[in-house]
């Protein structure tokens, strides 16, 4: 019964994830090769190469463009994800402490979210406009959009302007489980905001919030739109794994390029490893209930403190 | 940023909210008329945050090509020519909209379809592996696009499929089906199993438990899985990128970023900005309507 209902679901995801990841694997094995036959003619085919395409990540030019494409991913998904945190925070706790508008503050957070990460490219593109709007707020003459540290910074604007709101709604869902009671008890022994915030809020967020980086991390990770429509394909200084991967398989280097992403998705799969095993983040929701009783836990503590 | 960075910030912030305290203090009510005024600036700064470069895409659409570089808040003149150009024919807007519609909609219609049997599965029968196969399923959901649009090129390449919708909507399955999954699947485990209990005593089937009553208490999960699974699917981009090459066939977002202008060294930002308020706008309207349930569906599973 359960075999029949989920195996649609599996082949479908089987089709779509695993056979196109067996067969990166695979054809990153191989590499594209135009050369001369024993008559003279120009074959073009593909030589079994091993692992070439791995060992060139690091050597000789590809190798360059690799790494720099790799610590631009890592670079972006540092510090935006860093700031989205703190930002989210910051409109969560905000929004929890908000009772009148709260309805309309919650469906203007939910604009940036909706807005395609295409047209929020766009959008930003023309804000970042030589002779655009930021240039003249901030009274400068800065080239955002060609290359170099600028392009770097609007990128990570642009990101955090449209994935923080998404950190915040989710803390914000983690707030508004903590019973009020906590809050009553800490503020009768006299904690203040500050220590409600440090021992009650976020400890008690810390699960959810944990979630919610993870995600956000996974999705950094693999970001291609948004430097892509801003800033432009090619361009050093704000190419990442997956646009250098879309890269080479626009060329037709489809050996390379099949390393490219089976590297990238090791990059994620390790990452998400290192949240579920190491910090604990509770992905699938099974931990639930043990959140719940340790609620109530500290919630009795504080009572009969 | 860890909790414990988080906890020496707070506390910083703690000692200095002290100073000022200590500093200047100030009678009980007038404090509390300020702490709400702070608290109204924050909710305007988060407003601001949120609407401006939103309002500055709508501003932008709404002027003249020739004073596009204008910074007046409101546009003036007031002018619709780059809707009417957005819309005249040389750039397939129309058609780029309609494709959007038909490939967000039968990604949206497959993985609903899918997902509810799923879920059905993971939230009311016991079977082996069964955590197991949720967290695979939502694993995949992590999976890099670009990792499954190189292989599915070359294959798709072979079976002759590139320009056609399937090339668009059989990959993007792959993060509609984990999504629509793991939400269904949440909202179905709030779900009492009582009722279908007493559905079946009373003489229902398994099936007939399922379609009578928990398929229309389950209405709104699904139907906020629908709305999400939507929006993320006429948000996709390098999938649809990637697998068309004919403008025919283009879908909205990357028929966007593909506008050129009549000239080579001017971008049509006008143009531009009226085709996003456009791609934006129902997604907008839909997420101010159904704010509650969006919000609800993207919180499940991380709060409650």
């Amino acid at each position: 019964m359960a075999a029949m209902l989920l195996s649609p679901t599996l082949l479908v995801l089987a089709l779509v994830i695993v056979y196109p990841l067996i067969s990166a694997v695979h054809q990153s094995l191989f590499s594209a090769e135009s050369g001369l036959d024993a008559d003279g003619f120009v074959t073009e085919g593909e030589a079994f190469v091993g692992l070439a395409n791995y060992a060139d990540l690091f050597v000789g030019e590809s190798g360059r463009r690799f790494l720099n494409a790799f610590s631009n991913t890592t670079f972006f998904t540092v510090t935006t994800v860093l700031l989205e945190t703190v930002l989210g925070l910051c409109l969560a706790l905000a929004m929890n402490r908000a009772f009148r508008g709260r309805a309309f503050l919650r469906a203007s957070i939910l604009v940036p979210w909706a807005v395609p990460t295409a047209v929020s490219g766009l959008l930003w593109r023309w804000i970042f406009q030589s002779d655009g709007i930021a240039n003249s707020l901030l009274g400068s003459e800065i080239l955002w959009t060609a290359e170099g540290t600028a392009s770097k910074l609007a990128v990570i604007i642009a990101e955090v302007w449209k994935t923080a709101p998404f950190i915040g709604l989710l803390v914000l869902a983690g707030m508004q489980i903590i019973p009020e009671e906590v809050y009553e008890a800490a503020k009768i022994d006299g904690a203040g905001w500050w220590r409600q915030l440090g021992s009650i809020t976020l400890p008690l967020v810390k699960p959810t919030l944990l979630v919610a980086v993870l995600f956000r991390m996974l999705d950094a990770l693999r970001m291609f739109d948004l430097p892509f429509v801003l800033i432009g394909p090619g361009k050093e200084s704000v190419e990442t794994l997956s646009m250098l991967a879309w890269d080479e398989s626009n060329q037709l280097r489809y050996g390379s390029a099949s390393a490219f992403a089976v590297v990238l998705f090791l990059y994620v799969a390790v990452v998400a490893i290192v949240f579920v095993k190491v910090l604990g983040a509770d992905v699938t929701g099974t931990k639930k209930l043990g959140i719940k009783r340790k609620a109530n836990r500290s919630q009795k503590a504080e009572a009969t403190r | 940023m860890t909790i414990t960075e988080l906890r020496s910030l707070a506390t910083d912030g703690n000692r200095r909210a002290g100073q000022r305290n200590a500093d200047n203090p100030v009678p009980a009510r007038k404090k509390r008329t300020w702490r709400s005024y702070s608290v109204y600036a924050g909710l305007v700064l988060i407003f601001a945050y949120c609407l401006a470069p939103f309002y500055w895409m709508i501003v932008s659409s709404l002027r003249r090509t020739a004073d596009i570089f204008d910074n007046t808040l409101l546009p003036a003149p007031f002018s619709l020519e780059n809707y009417v150009k957005v819309f005249d024919g040389s750039t397939m807007f129309g058609q780029a909209l309609l494709n959007s519609l038909i490939v967000a909609g039968t990604t949206t219609v497959f993985a609903l379809v899918l997902g509810v049997f799923a879920a059905y599965a993971i939230s009311r029968l016991n079977f082996r592996f069964k955590s197991v196969i949720l967290g695979v399923i939502i694993a995949t959901s992590m999976f890099p696009g670009i990792s499954v649009v190189v292989p599915l090129l070359r294959f798709f390449t072979d079976l002759g499929w590139i320009n056609t919708y399937q090339a668009m909507i059989i990959p993007n399955l792959s993060f509609a089906i984990p999504l629509a999954v793991w939400n269904l699947t949440t909202f179905m485990k709030q779900l009492p199993f009582d009722l279908e209990e007493a559905a079946m005593i009373d003489g229902c089937t398994k099936w007939q438990a399922f379609r009578k009553v928990l398929l229309p208490l389950a209405a709104p999960g699904v139907f906020t899985t629908a709305i999400l699974t939507f929006i993320h699917s006429w948000n996709e981009f390098i999938i649809a990128l990637s697998m068309i090459n004919d403008p025919k066939i283009q879908t909205a977002t990357v028929a966007i970023s593909k506008f050129t202008g009549a000239t080579e060294f001017q971008a049509p930002f006008g143009e531009q900005m009226a085709a996003g308020v456009i791609v934006t706008v129902p997604l907008v309207i839909m997420v101010l309507i159904f704010q509650r349930r969006i919000v609800e569906g993207l919180t499940a599973g991380a709060g409650k």
